[in-house]
This record gives structure tokens, sequence and C-alpha cells, in this order.
């Protein structure tokens, strides 16, 4: 089984958020940089799935070469090849596109991606990819066991799952539940050291133009201090909640 | 050159989110000068519902869910009602349309939007980035634009309208697709988690599933979900479709009622666009506190059912 998971390169869950001083940019000083956490359940997971049907693990990033380390981390944890688009992100159009172009060069069975990353969070690539590629599209998937050509797959819906099946190719939006968290792979020392001399490719972007553009960042505002309410007087809170805040 | 916006139907009614998408629609389409088009799927004969909250005009149709059938029925529609903007909600089904949908119709899309346009010309509107610690402006650079919302993030109004009803008959079988659903399997009767204006949430402070009685009476008296926090779905206390969070479900509640959960920034990003947040926890040095805008520093044990007791005074 060929496996293609595609991995974001995105600030760790407890990073500031800063933007340069005009507010144009997102500010990477001092950010700490990290797997996509809804992409490391599907790098896990095609690791499991090479275990069992052998095969291939091919990771992908669409960034510059600051992302390598990303990639790096992802061959300790067990990939066995990588790919960098040499390309700075637009949009999730420019970076769909630009996945597209490398899966048509290969015939991966399944491309893993993380229903949306935690920046900025557009959940956008793994659908476009698919519809650009005219093969399926599971998105917040929790279970995927291929058989034979098909594969059977759990979709979290809103308050429940659903069951699927679908032929393969095709394109999963990953997320927690793919494999279980405890799961999750880590790098060892030997990882390490071998993931040094397994092949990294780099690869030119394609032309494509964008379809949108980001004009500013604004940073949340910062809410009031909490109000303490005596643990003795609940009617208080019920109080607040009906007069000042109107939410029940 | 209208605004068309897809609304989702469950079990043949509407979910409450694709109300706020026709008002939000109707409200994007006054700024344009145009008029309102509601694409319904799957609905008992409840068009008449949408008219209330501004569509002019209401084309019905049925088929089975399916993401690719449904941008296909999208796109179709689109070519023959050309309009410049299409809305849809940002639930799950709508999370796994919108980017299908986006590549048939060459649409530049905005998703995870919480406002209106600032600007219509060039369009420009503000999402929300970085798991809720800052929003984007950004612009679109095609003519047809698509946005979706966040559900809860805009609200509904009424913009009452009297509308044309188009029934159409289905044209796109969901069977020819290559995904098949074999089997939903979902909780009834409980409020849906994305849908709901108050979450009522614990986490390991409640030490155990057996206490989670008081959680789930608080919900009922107000109307509200269950959520839990990751330990609690990760040891199985609770099912893991009530975790909310970074990892897990991320909720735009009007009222958002933290039991027993320290707030660890993951947490937070999941939760903290609702509205107004209260904690309530033992430990004063909890993380929530610097987030929730009411707080209750004590044991929960006392405090769920003092509170229960006196909501259900309120409540009648």
């Amino acid at each position: 089984m060929k496996i293609l998971v595609c991995l974001s390169h995105v600030p760790d869950t407890t990073s500031k958020i800063n933007f340069n001083p005009t507010y144009e940019e997102f500010d990477s000083t001092g950010v700490q940089f990290v797997i996509n956490p809804n992409d490391e359940f599907g790098l896990t997971k095609a690791i499991f799935l090479k275990e069992k049907f052998g095969g291939s693990v091919t990771v992908l990033n669409v960034g510059d070469i600051s992302t390598e380390p990303t990639l790096r981390k992802a061959l300790a944890i067990g990939a066995d090849d990588a790919i960098r688009v040499n390309h700075i992100p637009k949009d999730s159009y420019n970076v769909a596109c630009q996945i597209a172009e490398v899966v048509k060069q290969n015939n991966y069975d399944v491309i893993i991606c993380g229903r949306e990353s935690i920046d900025y969070n557009s959940g956008l690539v793994p659908g476009m990819l698919a519809e650009l590629l005219n093969i399926p599209f599971i998105n917040s998937c929790i279970g995927f066991e291929p058989e034979g050509s098909n594969a059977n797959l759990i979709r979290e819906i809103d308050g429940g799952e659903e069951t699927l099946s679908s032929t393969m190719p095709l394109v999963i939006g990953g997320q927690k539940g793919l494999v279980n968290e405890n799961d999750l792979k880590i790098p060892n020392m030997r990882g390490i050291m071998t993931a040094r001399s397994k092949p990294l490719k780099i690869l030119d972007a394609i032309d494509v133009n964008s379809k949108t553009t980001s004009i500013s960042f604004n940073k949340t505002e910062k809410k009031a201090a909490c109000k303490f309410i005596d643990a003795d007087k609940v009617e208080e809170l019920i109080d607040l909640l009906h007069n000042e805040a109107k939410v029940i | 050159m209208s605004v068309l916006v897809f609304t989702e139907t469950w079990n043949g009614k509407f979910k409450k989110s694709s109300y706020e998408a026709v008002s939000y629609a109707s409200r994007l389409a006054q700024l344009l000068n145009t008029s309102t088009t509601a694409l319904v799927i799957g609905c008992d004969n409840c068009e008449d519902d949408l008219e209330k909250y501004g569509a002019n005009k209401i084309i019905s149709t049925n088929a089975k869910y399916n993401n690719h059938a449904f941008a296909s029925i999208i796109e179709e529609i689109t070519k023959e009602e050309n309009p410049s903007c299409i809305v849809i909600s940002q639930t799950v089904n709508g999370k796994s349309i919108l980017p299908l949908l986006a590549i048939k119709t060459n649409a530049s899309v905005i998703s995870n939007a919480v406002e209106l346009p600032s600007s219509t010309s060039p369009f420009i509107v503000k999402k929300k980035v970085f798991s809720n610690k800052a929003f984007e402006n950004i612009q679109c650079n095609g003519d047809l634009k698509l946005i979706s919302i966040i559900p809860n993030s805009i609200g509904i109004k009424e913009n009452p309208q009297s509308a044309e009803i188009q029934k159409k008959d289905v044209f796109n079988n969901s069977e020819n697709y290559k995904t098949q659903s074999l089997n939903i399997d979902k909780a009834a009767g409980k409020v849906s988690l994305a849908d709901a204006e108050i979450v009522v949430s614990a986490g390991r402070g409640l030490k155990g599933p057996e206490n989670w009685k008081m959680i789930e009476d608080l919900a009922d008296i107000l109307g509200a979900a269950t959520a839990c926090s990751k330990p609690v779905s990760d040891v199985g206390w609770r099912p893991h479709s009530e975790h909310v969070g970074q990892t897990g479900i991320a909720i735009s509640s009007d009222l958002y009622i933290a039991i027993g959960i320290s707030g660890a920034i993951q947490h937070l990003a999941g939760v903290s666009s609702s509205k107004v947040m209260v904690a309530i926890n033992i430990d004063p040095e909890a993380p929530f506190f610097k987030a929730a805008d009411y707080g209750i520093i004590g044991d929960a044990f006392d405090i769920i059912p003092k509170l229960n007791q006196a909501l259900k005074k309120f409540k009648s």
C-alpha cells in the first residue's frame, strides 16, 4: 500500500501568537513549530497500515526550508521518504494544487491529511485536493480499514458516527480517533539516526494563482477579569447570567 | 447575481444553523443590493420556515446525503442561478461539502467566517485563525465568493419575506457515488453540541463517570448539551463525541459552563469563542479563571446540586 501523508508545520499549541507591527504577517520569532496535531494521528495510522499491509509511507509538506525539521521528525517517527514542495503557501487552493501535482506523478492508494491545521484553521486543503484529483473525500475520519481496492471508514458526525465504504484511492481528513492517542508514535534514538539518511526530495512549485489574499490580522480582544461569586451564593450567578450576561 | 444559501436538514427538519445561514445570506444580500435564494435538500414541506429569515426564493429538492452528491447539486443550482456569493454553515457536513464545491465552482472561499464582509468592494471578510487566538481579514480575488460561517457566531435575525418555492426533481442520485453510507449511529434526543446555545462541560475534577448525573441534570434544566475535557474522553468516562477542545470539537456557544476543568490552553482553544464562560473549580489557581467571565471557587460536589436546585426555582 502506497500512502501519502500531508503534514502542516504549525506553531506549537502553547505558542503566543504575535504579528509584525503592521499586523500584516505572522511573527514567528521565538515560536516552536510542530507537526499539526490532526496530522500526527494520520502519520501514525499510515505507519500501522504499512506494518500490516506492507508498502511505503511518504510525507509531504508545502513550505520553505524552515519546515524541513518537521519532515525529518516524521521520518524519525517512521516515514520512508519525504517531499518538500518549495513554496510559501498563499492560500488553501494554492497548496491543494501543489499537492495534487505531486499525487498525479505518483499513484498513492490513500492520501491522509489532518482535517484542519491549527494555525489557519481553514480545513479546505484535503477536500480541495480530493476534488482536484476527482477521488472520494472522507472528512473528520476516525476509522479507516482497507479491504482490497475498497475501504471501510468511520467519520464523526454531530453527536455520533457514520460508517461508510469507499473505493480507493481516496483522501482522508483525519483527526484524533484515527488511532488512539496513547498509540501515537514518537521518534526514538534509532529513528532519529536513520532519519538523517532517508531521502528528502525538494520539488519546484508549479505556478498557480491564489484565490484569496490575506489583508491583515487582529488579536482576540482580552476579556475583562473574571467576576468571582461566593460558593454559597449560587443565586447570584443565576442573577448575573440572567440580568447581566443575558444568556439564560 | 443573488446570494445563494445552502440550508442543511436533519430528519426532514432544518438545523438551527440553517436559519442562521439564511439570515446571514439575507443581510449580505442587503449589502449587495440583491435577493436571497435558499437551496433546501431533504425537507418535509418545511420550506416556508425560511421566509421568516429573509429568503426571497426557495429551491427545494431531495437527495440522500453524500458530500460529493450535495456539492454537485449546489454546483448545478449555482450554474442556474448565477449568484455572486454562496453561503454555507460550517457544520460537520458543511465542512465536507465546502472544499469540493469551491473547486467545482472555481470560487474564492473563506471558511471560519465570523462577520458580514467589512467591505464588499474589495470583498473582505473576517475569519477566525490560530485556534481562537486571532482573526484574519481575507480578500476574495474571484467573482464568485463562497463563505462558510461558524455556527452560532453570527446569530439569527428575522427578516420576514414572502418567497416563491420551486420544487425540483432529484437530478442527482447519491447511489452513483464512490462513497456509500452504511450506517449512522447517533444518540437520539440529545441537544447536539454543534448547535447548542448552552454547553455544560465537566473534567477530571468530577473524579469518575458515576458522578455525571448532576452534570446531566444541569444540562437538562438549561436545555444544554453536555461536553467534556480531553482527559475525560481519553479514559473513557465520556464518549469521544463529547470532547471539546483543540483536537476535539470546537464550539461557539452563548454560554459555556466548565466544571472541574483546569483550562489547559488546548481546551480553551476549542471553547473560548463562546460568548460567556463560567468556571467552577476547587483550585483558585486554575487557568480557566483567567479566561472565564464568571467564576466560583469551590467543590463541584457542593455547588452543582445547589445550583441545580436554584436554577429549577428560577426556571419555574
